[in-house]
């Protein structure tokens, strides 16, 4: 009974825990995920979601706890070596580089699979590179933007280029933090799609605010207020739990 | 496109490659030795541009690594009896020995602070070079003309008191240099390159470590300005500790921002421009450093972006 659920286990934390200038933003979290998961973190502002993603990917070292990916202590890893083993985090606030075009920035996350050392495979043909770029900007409905200045794209390519990026590092985990955030409703409608899409192949976990978009996504959803999760369950299940209620939705 | 635009830039540089080849047998000899000044200190500049134009960072310390390769081969030679081959090597050696012990302490920093902390390395290295005036000889400096061996190609002497000698000397080191900042500044590293540049931390996290790509891109830079210094000594077979001052370090600063920072050919053309204004200034007036400070203004006033920056924004876009 354990064997198999270590199998499934994608990511575990453990008592995971920020302090920032003694304020607890994130506090002993014990977080569980499983492979092939939508999962959704809601809370008010401040209730630590970003701060956890940000000690799960690897941007922040906690205060103490660890974490552990497929059963491997990565508590140590720097964020590059975290991404290698394939958890890609994406950023609330977009983050392409304005100034290159559309494949470069895809180009650059691709060829970080490509690439097996550091330094290695420096001659690899173009080609393949050029072709992992193009799949991945297919993938979410960009295949004509290669040429184009990515500071140039509407707001709402902008996040489809994060999300061909972290496609084209190839994750088995992607954070999406606040994927919806500023998009138009129809906009986030095929957002939506495009994450379910790719859910068949990718565990998913998003930090997101849009309540529609979470019951309509998620398979299951964590509750965080003041650096603890509060409630964890189905879409369902949540929405009916009186403390979330109070909490969050403010009834 | 992406590939027909790839030939057109290769064929660009070794076009530009091939005309300073033909040039030495048109140009008037007083010229001659002005392009192959030119051409061996544009190799300092393309160094300096790897490390400015395209890992973002500015460093006021470059005449450390220029110096180290000037003295390793000038040293080697006067004391050692070392030929112009291995002098050469070794410069480029030295140079890189010193780029990465510089890099490994001064990284952490970038910015302000690392232009600060770059020059205070150099200015104990040039002070350094001023302390141990027994074996450097100081700001007198040395003199190697006669102690080098002459090379032999096919059969035929070269001396290095040729002009046509230092002339096609600079033209190889200076074709491998810019090739090679070609190369690296298109290849996988020189993408990452621009994007610790333009974001860190979101090169962060796309899997990069910035401070291996900076260190990579700070020793490429060191070894480059070291294998200039090293080709400008046996050139002009002179070493002096004056090479190892800040105006050396501010040198190299300057034709990258007239030629262009993060343009492969900025650096030549801004060590060309600048030494021929310079060169022609002097020759008007005794305060010719007015005209230059003019030439200066007008550039910056109508390209910011140097030269080649300006001609690629407006009218070459695909430029590298």
């Amino acid at each position: 009974m354990g064997e198999v659920a270590a199998v499934t286990r994608l990511l575990e934390t453990r008592a995971l825990s920020k302090t920032f200038d003694g304020l607890e933003a994130v506090r002993r979290v014990d977080f569980r995920l499983e492979t092939g998961e939508i999962r959704a973190i809601i809370g008010p502002n401040g209730a630590g979601k970003t701060t956890l993603v940000s000690m799960i990917s690897g941007r922040i070292s906690p205060t103490s706890g660890r974490v552990l990916f497929k059963g491997k202590d990565v508590t140590g890893l720097r964020a590059w070596d975290r991404v290698a083993l394939g958890i890609v985090y994406t950023f609330q606030v977009t983050s392409i580089f304005k100034n290159l075009t559309v494949y470069e920035n895809v180009a650059l996350a691709a060829q970080r699979r490509l690439m097996t050392g550091a330094l290695s495979r420096l001659t690899r043909p173009q080609r393949t590179l050029a072709e992992h770029v193009q799949a991945a900007l297919a993938q979410v409905g960009l295949p004509d933007a290669g040429d184009r200045h990515a500071g140039s794209l509407p707001y709402g390519h902008q996040k489809l280029l994060e999300v061909a990026m972290a496609l084209a590092l190839k994750p088995e985990l992607l954070i999406l933090d606040e994927p919806t955030q500023g998009l138009a409703p129809e906009e986030i409608a095929a957002l939506s799609r495009l994450i379910r899409a790719l859910s068949r192949g990718v565990t998913m976990l998003l930090i997101e605010h849009n309540m529609a978009v979470v019951l309509e996504l998620a398979t299951k959803v964590t509750v965080m207020d003041k650096g603890d999760i509060l409630a964890e369950g189905t879409p369902s299940e949540v929405e009916a739990h009186p403390d979330v209620q109070k909490v969050y939705l403010g009834l | 496109m992406r590939r027909t635009r790839a030939r057109a830039v290769w064929a660009l540089h070794l076009a530009i490659i091939l005309l300073l080849l033909g040039l030495q047998f048109v140009v008037p000899p007083f010229h001659q030795v002005m392009l192959a000044r030119i051409m061996a200190l544009a190799v300092y500049a393309i160094g300096y541009n790897v490390l400015l134009g395209y890992a973002g960072l500015m460093s006021l310390g470059h005449a450390m690594f220029f110096a180290s390769g000037m003295y390793a081969t000038g040293l080697t030679i006067l004391y050692f009896g070392f030929g112009a081959g291995a002098a050469f090597g070794l410069g480029v050696l030295a140079s890189a020995g010193m780029a990465t012990a510089l890099g490994l302490v001064t990284l952490r920093a970038s910015g302000v602070s690392f232009l600060i902390v770059t020059m205070m390395f150099s200015q104990a290295f040039y002070l350094a070079t001023l302390y141990f005036n027994e074996i450097t000889m100081g700001d007198q400096g040395f003199i190697i003309s006669g102690l080098l061996p002459p090379l032999w190609a096919g059969g035929r002497e070269l001396a290095f008191s040729d002009p046509a000698v230092k002339y096609n000397l600079a033209l190889v080191v200076f074709a491998l240099c810019l090739l090679l900042s070609l190369w690296l500044t298109r290849s996988p590293i020189g993408r990452v390159l621009v994007a610790v540049r333009e974001n860190e931390e979101r090169t962060r996290l796309l899997g990069y470590n910035p401070l291996s790509y900076k260190l990579l891109a700070l020793i490429v830079s060191g070894s480059i300005a070291g294998a200039s210094g090293s080709i400008y000594t046996l050139m002009f077979s002179y070493v002096g500790s004056s090479f190892a001052s800040i105006l050396y370090s501010i040198y190299p600063l300057l034709w990258t921002l007239l030629g262009g920072t993060g343009t492969t050919l900025g650096p030549l053309l801004g060590t060309a421009l600048m030494t021929y204004v310079v060169d022609i200034a002097s020759g008007l007036t005794s305060s010719y450093l007015l005209l230059v400070g003019a030439t200066l203004l007008i550039l910056i006033m109508w390209f910011p972006a140097g030269v080649m920056g300006g001609i690629r924004a407006r009218w070459v876009r695909w430029l590298p």
